[in-house]
């Protein structure tokens, strides 16, 4: 088994505006990926784009990996340009994975975060309450599926134009302010934008909770040597792509 | 020839090497084949392991050490340029004592020469990172990174003014005795004349380039994307200059040339060796692909092989340039 390895692409399809599917065949046996790790995707033959790009996990359904992606360069555009039968070069599992919860848990998705989240939700199933925030509508991302698989939702849009308008961290703060929350604390799983992150790390701050955070940064290398993705943390610089993408929130400097 | 299990002495391998046609020598380094890691694109060897067979490369230079550790620049580090990329990373380290003690035990398994490449921010630091990094099994040769500020005298990079560097070359040359390679920066008028400086004051080698500095500017925003501002271009698009400069060194030193500068496949290593370089680094196609030093490695062979040439050096200086 090789970290490095060829896929074949089974089909690459439009999600919504921006957003994409990808999912790849692996074509030789890989390690199994645990919720929260991500691959490193060639985008391209040429050497422009050059390196290839990080993505989360998003699902690992009878042997296909699927990447859920927003275009929005030039490595995601080429990628969004890769068709079903192309030969795509990936490096992967890396990073850390979620640690497992024993329990029911939260999940707090912003936006494109509901990517690395996804096989937590699958893998936990109706053990989750999850609570899901996306700037509109049309970024509320494979909210039917990840609906149908968690105990609870919470939806919020910044806009309103789907369920409670405002920032998801306002509902999960009260959540966690409520006294069968507080009788019985769950550990708390998030990905998404940074603002949301940073707000996120304020309300659970000295509550002794447990939360883990999926970092994103840009990459060179995603084994650790480029020194490139780094994140300020408590103990000084950590690598995203080996010391992460996973953290506990606490830990994190947020700048 | 070695000694087996059963404490007998096997008979040497009468076969030749067919690797043998790749050796090359540097500084008294002998080498399996002409092609080294950059320093800072391969981690200190570890990383890499998993994909790479540490044995099968020419030899291993490390991320940059320095006497202290450091904790390099906030991000953003790293930016994609066309068919490059912009660094900023600040020279993140562990330091010269971590390495030793944690790095290159690992390192010491292989037989493959390890180089440190070393750095500080003043004359005294090279001179006490040199003196440690030399008093250790398992470390063959030392590259100087002069790429860096002397914070000493004003922030200059000693490798951008002749007398600074001549200054902390001859320091660190009276220090150690391992081969002492100094990597140049090609943020010079004439790199050529800089080689000449490292030759004359005790350089066993030289290894260019090292990046060439750049900018990238987010519009929207109006800042820098690097939180640097500025930082070092490598990859394809640095390849040319590479090149160029390669050649006029090595027209210029008697002293071993390593060039380095964008190289992603055989043929891109190719053209160094033709215009003089004794040896290559791959840099920043460590992190396009793991597998870019391996494939090289092949890929020198096959091109020996389809030439029908037996020893790489004669490939080496064979430029046609009248």
């Amino acid at each position: 088994m090789n970290r490095l390895f060829d896929a074949q692409v089974v089909d690459n399809v439009l999600v919504n505006g921006p957003f994409k599917l990808l999912s790849v065949r692996p074509l030789s046996d890989i390690f199994i990926p645990e919720p929260g790790r991500f691959f490193m995707l060639q985008t391209a033959r040429t050497n422009d784009p050059l390196l290839k790009r990080p993505f989360s996990l998003f699902r690992y359904q009878e042997g296909i990996l699927k990447f859920l992606y927003r275009i929005r360069g030039k490595g995601t555009e080429c990628l969004a340009a890769v068709k079903a039968g192309d030969i795509i070069q990936l490096l992967g599992p890396l990073g850390n994975a979620y640690p497992s919860p024993e329990g029911d848990f939260l999940v707090v998705s912003g936006g494109i975060g509901i990517a690395s989240l996804f096989m937590l939700l699958e893998k936990y199933k109706q053990r989750a309450n999850l609570f899901c925030g996306a700037r509109n509508c049309d970024e509320l991302l494979m909210l039917d599926a990840a609906k149908a698989l968690a105990k609870d939702v919470c939806i919020t849009t910044d806009d309103g134009t789907a369920c409670r308008k405002g920032l998801i961290t306002e509902p999960f703060k009260d959540f966690i302010e409520s006294s069968p929350f507080v009788k019985n604390p769950l550990p708390i799983y998030s990905c998404g934008p940074i603002p949301m992150l940073r707000e996120l790390a304020g309300i659970v701050a000295g509550r002794g909770l447990a939360c883990y955070v999926s970092l994103e940064e840009v990459m060179a290398c995603g084994v650790g040597a480029c020194l490139g993705c780094v994140t300020k943390t408590t103990a000084g610089y950590k690598r995203v792509c080996k010391e992460g993408p996973v953290f506990r929130i606490e830990d994190i400097v947020w700048g | 020839m070695g000694i087996n299990s059963s404490g007998g002495v096997t008979p040497p391998v009468q076969k030749r090497d067919p690797l043998a046609k790749l050796q090359v020598e540097i500084a008294g380094l002998k080498l399996k084949n002409p092609v080294m890691t950059a320093s800072g694109t391969f981690g200190y060897g570890e990383e890499y392991s998993e994909f790479v067979d540490l044995n099968r490369l020419g030899a291993i230079v490390v991320k940059g050490l320095s006497i202290t550790p450091k904790q390099g620049n906030p991000v953003p580090r790293i930016v994609e340029t066309p068919s490059g990329m912009l660094n900023a990373i600040g020279l993140q380290n562990i330091g010269v004592a971590a390495f030793i003690k944690d790095k290159l035990p690992f390192l010491r398994q292989f037989d493959t020469p390890v180089i440190a490449n070393f750095f500080g921010d003043s004359v005294e630091e090279f001179i006490r990172a040199a003196e440690e990094l030399s008093n250790v099994e398992g470390v063959h040769g030392l590259e100087m990174n002069i790429s860096c500020p002397n914070k000493q005298s004003g922030w200059c990079i000693f490798g951008t003014d002749p007398r600074t560097m001549s200054e902390v070359v001859t320091a660190v040359r009276k220090r150690t005795s391992l081969p002492l390679i100094v990597k140049l920066s090609p943020n010079v008028t004439d790199i050529a004349a800089m080689a000449k400086v490292a030759e004359d004051v005790g350089a066993d080698a030289v290894s260019l380039i090292n990046t060439l500095t750049g900018m990238v500017i987010d519009i929207r925003r109006r800042r820098p994307v690097l939180a640097n501002r500025i930082g070092g271009l490598s990859g394809p698009a640095v390849k040319p200059v590479a090149v160029r400069m390669v050649w006029e060194t090595c027209k210029a030193v008697k002293i071993p040339v390593i060039g380095l500068g964008g190289i992603m496949n055989a043929s891109d290593a190719l053209e160094f060796l033709i215009v003089g370089a004794r040896a290559v680094a791959v840099g920043t196609a460590n992190f396009v692909t793991p597998l870019a030093t391996t494939e090289i490695i092949d890929g020198l062979g096959k091109f020996l092989d389809e030439e029908g040439i037996s020893d790489i050096n004669e490939i080496i200086g064979s430029l046609n340039a009248d």
